[in-house]
């Protein structure tokens, strides 16, 4: 019971198939509870897709597991009482003021007091200038918040946040990681999918998806370790056409433009080393070691899966 | 101003046409809209084509016979020899034969006074008793106008008056419930049922594919709570709109159309509240089905048409073929029409009408275990 009270989300083996088209493949995870986990990959990736198996919204073609100690497949119910879920779109009701929605929310619940749980909501999330606004009319900031507190309000133990700081703008998503530590402080297991790289370094866990794969997991330190990748930050002139050399280049995994400078990675140090030993000697570039950003990690991974190469890090997740 | 005189010398066909394409690549893509637009008009056309009838066969008709005689044999002969009317009850007294009528069991009934034959013989030009319930005007006015000279030309094949005699006898014909025979007291009551189908129907065939296009049927489902619950709260508010839609077109059929309730007002808001109810559960079901609003309206639309047509509202219910009329049976339309010209103009009570309410509270019931039991409670 201790185990099982530990984890959050424990599941093996989910695979999902929209139309013979697979969404994700043999998917396994695991959530220890109180953690904020960022869950990132590109569009299309199935992070959506499995979330919504971690909710009982889509039933998974293969693979078991639990949500909260809950049984996926069978126990949709328990889990739907106990989990809040945001999802990407806004999902209330345009059509309905802001304090309607979270007093509809708190009713289908069942919470003894809907009025004053939605009061102390819109309290909590700065919204009382606009209890009585229709939530359609809301700005984008507005309503994410919204959302959130509609998700929160009857005081789930997990939060699933897909993209929720998609089209938000820096200061109200910097409002928003600050609300979800406080709730993560509170106790609440948030799994936030995301494509924001620093948003990913908020969380005290991630795990990165590509084509339905979870390809890599653990703390943003495990993962760049993980990756093995050696960088390089060049400066100098003539970028853009040493980008293209190198990329052609054998044991140079990856060049990316960062502002005034290159990012040249490779999995292998030596290789990349060789590859590289020419264009050290050039006087108008100057060559750093440096420590790969996740974001070199990730576009690296990305870059690896799409050309198919066997990935090492498949195996330890399974 | 030149601008926009440009742009409506340059280009402006080809913009149109962009249109156009983009229209029927949508189009092209909703299959199931697609599939209706070629289905339905089809099955409509050949659905009323053969079972629309204007003039009624086989009317339910009762006969009360207060003689044996010849003559008495020979009429009930000829009556059944028609395609008109169907003797289907020989009632030996006038209660039986008020209480068929206003039940509905039979549409007309004929009656042979004592003394009818002898009185026949003698020239008196004896009254023979027809009648008809005038709360369906369509069915009883073409029997009615053959009625006399169908008797008249029986009695003389059976040589039971003479060839030559013009008319050997009076037909007295009561149009009952409706003695001046006035369209709105049959209209008004149909209005009703007609109205509320089509106002009911749209109501609910909307509200599960609105949540779905405007995605909040996604946080819904995340939510504790079933496809029972669901429904219940998606119908409930409505039938109380119902409710006062119907209170609405009666108060304003008595004022404006002087059309009288004779039965009991509070059957009549009971079983309107059943109907209201019935056809919300046929929306809500289409809703469940429907995979977008613009399938949902069409749907509803394919269902409406057979009730507005097949129920007995625009043509007589008793011309139909059989199967037409077991299609009419299982439409809500037609028990309904049934109970509430009953009530309205006969006074009937739920003695006479258990069965139309009990088919609506049936077909009710069937509509929400579809609804219940096909609602996705996944996105899968």
């Amino acid at each position: 019971m201790n185990a099982v009270a530990d984890i959050a989300i424990d599941v093996h083996g989910l695979t999902k198939r929209f139309n013979g088209l697979v969404a994700v493949h043999d998917l396994s995870m695991q959530v220890r509870r109180g953690l904020i986990y960022g869950f990132l990959g590109p569009n299309g990736s199935g992070k959506t897709t499995t979330i919504r198996m971690l909710c009982g919204l889509l039933t998974p073609d293969e693979g078991e597991g639990t949500c909260l100690g809950y049984d996926i497949r069978t126990e949709t119910d328990k889990i739907k009482s106990q989990v809040g879920y945001m999802t990407q779109r806004f999902s209330l009701y345009d059509d309905l003021s802001v304090v309607e929605n979270l007093e509809f929310v708190a009713r289908l619940y069942g919470m003894p007091d809907p009025r004053g749980a939605a009061q102390a909501m819109i309290e909590r999330l700065g919204l009382q200038q606009r209890g009585t606004q229709l939530a359609g009319t809301l700005s984008g900031g507005w309503k994410q918040r919204l959302a959130l507190g509609a998700c929160t309000l009857p005081n789930p133990q997990l939060l699933l946040l897909d993209e929720p700081t998609a089209g938000v703008d820096p200061r109200a998503r910097r409002e928003f990681w600050n609300e979800i530590h406080a709730l993560a402080g509170e106790g609440l297991t948030v799994l936030v999918s995301t494509h924001y790289m620093d948003e990913a370094e908020r969380c005290h866990e991630i795990a990165y998806i590509a084509t339905g794969e979870l390809l890599t997991h653990g703390t943003v330190h495990d993962v760049i370790a993980d990756s093995r990748l050696v960088t390089y930050n060049v400066t100098g002139d003539g970028l853009a056409k040493l980008a293209g050399e190198l990329a052609a280049r054998k044991g140079v995994d990856m060049v990316a433009p960062f502002g005034a400078s290159l990012h040249v990675s490779g999995r292998d140090a030596a290789a990349l080393e060789a590859a590289i030993a020419p264009y050290r000697k050039s006087k108008s570039l100057r060559w750093e070691h440096s420590e790969p950003s996740l974001e070199d990690v990730f576009i690296e991974l990305m870059g690896r899966d799409r050309s198919g190469k066997p990935d090492r890090t498949k195996t330890k997740t399974q | 101003m030149s601008t926009l005189t440009d742009l409506y010398t340059h280009g402006f066909w080809r913009r149109v046409g962009a249109m156009i394409r983009k229209e029927f690549i949508q189009l092209r893509r909703d299959r199931i809209t697609f599939a209706t637009m070629i289905t339905i008009p089809l099955i409509q056309l050949v659905l009323f084509g053969y079972a629309i009838n204007t003039t009624p066969r086989d009317l339910p008709t009762a006969v009360l016979l207060q003689e044996s005689s010849d003559v008495g044999r020979s009429i009930l002969k000829s009556l059944e020899n028609t395609r008109y009317f169907k003797v289907t009850h020989q009632v030996r007294d006038s209660e039986t034969f008020d209480r068929l009528l206003a039940s509905g069991s039979v549409l007309f009934g004929i009656e042979i006074p004592t003394g009818f034959e002898r009185a026949l013989r003698r020239g008196d030009r004896p009254a023979l008793l027809v009648a008809a319930d005038a709360t369906d005007p369509v069915a009883a006015g073409s029997a009615l106008g053959a009625l006399g000279q169908l008797v008249q030309t029986a009695l003389q094949n059976d040589h039971a008056i003479p060839a030559t005699t013009a008319s050997a006898f009076e037909i007295r014909q009561h149009a009952r419930y409706n003695p001046a025979g006035r369209t709105q007291l049959n209209i008004v009551p149909g209005l009703l049922g007609t109205i509320l189908t089509l106002t009911m129907l749209i109501f609910t065939a909307l509200s599960v594919t609105r949540e779905t296009e405007r995605g909040t049927m996604e946080s819904l489902l995340s939510m504790p709570i079933t496809p029972l619950e669901i429904m219940l709260g998606k119908i409930a508010p409505y039938v109380l709109v119902g409710f006062m839609q119907a209170a609405l077109i009666l108060v304003a059929g008595v004022v404006l159309f002087d059309v009288p309730i004779v039965g009991n007002l509070f059957l009549l808001a009971t079983l309107t509240t059943l109907f209201v109810a019935t056809n919300l559960s046929f929306g809500y079901t289409f809703s469940t089905l429907a995979q977008n609003q613009l399938q949902a309206i069409q749907m509803s639309m394919m269902f409406f048409l057979p009730n507005l047509l097949l129920s007995g509202f625009m043509f007589p219910f008793a011309g139909m073929p059989v199967w037409a009329q077991w299609v009419g049976e299982s439409l809500p339309l037609t028990h309904y029409l049934r109970i509430v010209r009953a009530i309205m103009l006969k006074g009937s009570t739920l003695m006479d009408l258990h069965y139309d309410a009990l088919v609506l509270a049936g077909l009710m019931l069937v509509a929400m275990s579809i609804a219940v039991t096909r609602f996705r409670r996944t996105l899968d």
